[in-house]
């Protein structure tokens, strides 16, 4: 598998077609970055879809192929839909996924229909045209690539100067134009960004897939960080890698077209990082919750047998006497025996009993009177707003003043909810504030 | 010279007036609360006198300028709820872009710029937090980093929008504290306000709003049965019945 693309990767054509997927990876990841958390991924799509009949028109025109009158024609045109959206959402009462949908659809249609009639009037030389519609990266020529390289260079160039603002003008809009920034300015030319790495993106995945390129590199690479910076590196790395991935499968799969491949790597990518990041990732958060019901369960059980015990027997305690006071599920139930058997709260018992060491009565007791401290609190709460607890676990008592610990205590007396089973272990000065 | 001063302000929302022919002169060095229901025009005023949305007609002046002229004497904390706190950002972070005003074009913050900004956060009580992603903030916390933000503008005159909605006791009285910090220093706070128990105890002077300037003045002689009827119309009846308002004395 290695041999036939080193063999490839000698063919200059392929170092070119190479160099002009990465390049347009990476750039549509840095700015799919900014219009992903401005939640304005469609708008990419809506570019794409109206650069189309910019493309077809700048064909009549000009009579045969050329890469930068296309682009040219590109820009004009999704810079003239983008008027056009703007237009119906500020004088009318169409929200903007519907203009954007409006626009998609009809700007696209005029474009199929400007590409037949071109091809029923086969004046010129009208071959890659259609091309244009899912992306040919292998007709890539050297100029192409040049051509590809400076445009995005300057999107580069121009999102590292005005990181600052766009930053700003992405968190908080409002706030940006207080401080006197244009606004309206930059608006524009974050749209300007947006239909140049579009416009690049044409001859490489096409009109229908360019959003993809826009939305998945940046959407995987806030998974990754909470850093705007870093996401905005991630997103043109994994842009970037993408680009290179998708290339070099088309190369050795003979007839499979690079930009869809491109497409494939970038979801590829966005999948893994959707499953295995940490702390955003699924896997994390099914393994936090996990852990969190493990953990609670344990603390149930354990609450269940330490009230058991505080009727007065602390030997011969039974499975259902303990599921009666708190219904655990059974697996839970004996992972959590389990747990606290290790760590020699309780003891098993010859007839499959269960009973409370002294180490179960000692963490026993500060479980059940920080749970029950809690329950006061909640019964309370008005009086202990000072204290905004969410769980129990909030509840430290070294953290909570005195006065508070003593009125918490007091109102556990007044409601008989004192833990009666008292540790061995707690001195005599401590055994008058517990009971 | 007075911070703040507006001359018959309008505002329209899609030819529907919202606020109209509303006119007021704020003296410097106080706490002034816009009171009034909702829908009333307050964050609208607020909008409009920054800039932030078109203005039928009127005019504004920040000491004696126009805003555009006077920009870095005057701080802003949007609504909480305007932005979206999943970005990703940490506390420090967003106070920083309180300084952008004064970093200037192609620049960065620099040092000095940073330290500014942990100054402010610790003003608010939330240095400990300043690495802390924004998103894992209570909703007292973010207020506190708004409070830093606009703390970093280091501003003569500042403009909050009902920064305590939704916030816990312990931030209410931090923002207190620095409201009257921030007076002490003889700059000047507008606050839209909500909740008409505490403008008495809160604010030096009220400005009454229901689309239009009901009453302004200091607070004593303006928050008034009298003046409240006339904002919050037969809503009032169940203000009176919590018995909210000053007493009748006053009027």
């Amino acid at each position: 598998m290695l041999e036939p693309i080193l063999v490839q990767l000698q063919n200059p054509n392929t170092q070119w077609v190479l160099l002009g997927t990465m390049l347009l990876g990476i750039t549509s990841g840095v700015v799919g970055s900014f219009t992903l958390l401005r939640k304005q991924s469609l708008i990419g799509d809506a570019m794409a879809h109206a650069a189309l009949p910019g493309v077809c028109i700048a064909f009549l025109l000009y009579g045969s192929k050329s890469l930068l009158w296309f682009l040219i024609g590109a820009a004009i045109a999704a810079l003239i839909s983008s008027f056009i959206i703007q237009v119906i959402i500020n004088h009318s009462r169409i929200k903007e996924d519907s203009a954007l949908g409006i626009i998609i659809s009809v700007f696209f249609g005029f474009g199929i229909v400007l590409l037949t009639y071109i091809q029923h009037n086969g004046s010129g030389n009208q071959s890659g045209l259609d091309d244009f519609i899912f992306g040919q990266a292998a007709s890539m020529v050297a100029a192409d690539v040049q051509l590809i390289t400076i445009i995005s260079l300057i999107i580069l160039v121009i999102t590292a100067i005005f990181y600052k603002e766009f930053k700003l003008l992405t968190f908080d809009p409002q706030f940006a134009k207080g401080l006197g920034i244009p606004v309206s300015f930059f608006n524009g030319l974050l749209l300007l960004l947006i239909v140049c790495s579009v416009v690049i993106g044409l001859q490489t995945v096409g009109v229908i897939l360019m959003a993809a390129m826009l939305i998945t590199p940046a959407i995987s690479a806030r998974y990754w960080t909470d850093k705007l910076s870093h996401m905005i590196i991630i997103s043109g790395l994994i842009g970037g890698l993408s680009g290179i991935a998708g290339t070099l499968l088309s190369t050795i799969m003979k007839g499979m077209a690079t930009g869809p491949l491109i497409i494939i790597a970038a979801t590829f990518m966005f999948l893994i990082s959707l499953i295995f990041a940490p702390n955003r990732g699924l896997l994390a958060k099914a393994l936090k919750q996990l852990s969190l019901r493990k953990k609670t369960s344990v603390d149930q059980v354990f609450l269940s047998i330490y009230d058991i015990a505080e009727g007065g027997t602390l030997r011969g305690i039974k499975d259902e006497a303990i599921l009666k006071k708190r219904n655990v599920p059974l697996r839970l139930f004996q992972y959590s025996k389990n747990e606290l058997n290790k760590k020699g709260f309780i003891q098993k018992e010859a007839n499959n009993t269960w009973m409370l060491t002294d180490k179960g009565i000692e963490a026993g007791y500060e479980l059940v009177l920080q749970q029950r401290l809690f329950e006061m609190y909640l019964m309370h709460e008005m009086e202990f707003a000072h204290l905004d607890l969410k769980t129990r676990d909030d509840l430290n008592l070294q953290h909570i003043s005195k006065d508070t610990k003593e009125h918490l205590l007091k109102l556990l007396r007044t409601h008989n909810r004192s833990p009666l089973l008292i540790p061995r272990s707690a001195s005599v000065r401590n055994r008058r504030l517990m009971v | 010279m007075f911070p703040v001063q507006v001359d018959n302000l309008t505002i329209a929302y899609h030819q529907k007036p919202v606020l109209q022919e509303v006119s007021f002169e704020v003296p410097e060095g106080k706490l002034i609360g816009i009171i009034g229901p909702n829908g009333a025009g307050k964050s609208t005023l607020i909008k409009g006198i920054l800039g932030l949305i078109p203005t039928a007609s009127g005019e504004v002046k920040i000491y004696g300028d126009e805003y555009k002229k006077s920009r870095k004497r005057v701080g802003y904390v949007p609504q909480r709820g305007s932005v979206d706190w999943d970005f990703p950002t940490n506390a420090l972070d967003v106070v920083l872009m309180g300084r952008y005003g004064h970093v200037g074009w192609f620049k960065r913050p620099g040092k000095k710029d940073v330290d500014f900004a942990r100054d402010c956060l610790k003003k608010v009580g939330m240095l400990e937090y300043e690495n802390r992603q924004i998103s894992q903030l209570s909703g007292g916390q973010q207020q506190r980093v708004f409070l830093a933000r606009a703390l970093a503008q280091d501003a003569d005159v500042y403009f909050m929008d009902e920064p305590f909605v939704g916030v816990d006791a312990a931030t209410e009285k931090a923002i207190i504290a620095l409201l009257n910090e921030l007076k002490a220093k003889g700059k000047t706070v507008l606050v839209v306000h909500h909740d008409l128990q505490t403008v008495d105890e809160y604010f030096d002077w009220v400005l009454l709003l229901n689309m239009r300037k009901v009453a302004f003045g200091p607070t004593k002689e303006t928050f008034t049965i009298n003046n409240l009827q006339k904002t919050y119309g037969g809503k009032l009846t169940f203000l009176q019945d919590q018995s909210l308002v000053v007493d009748e004395v006053n009027s």
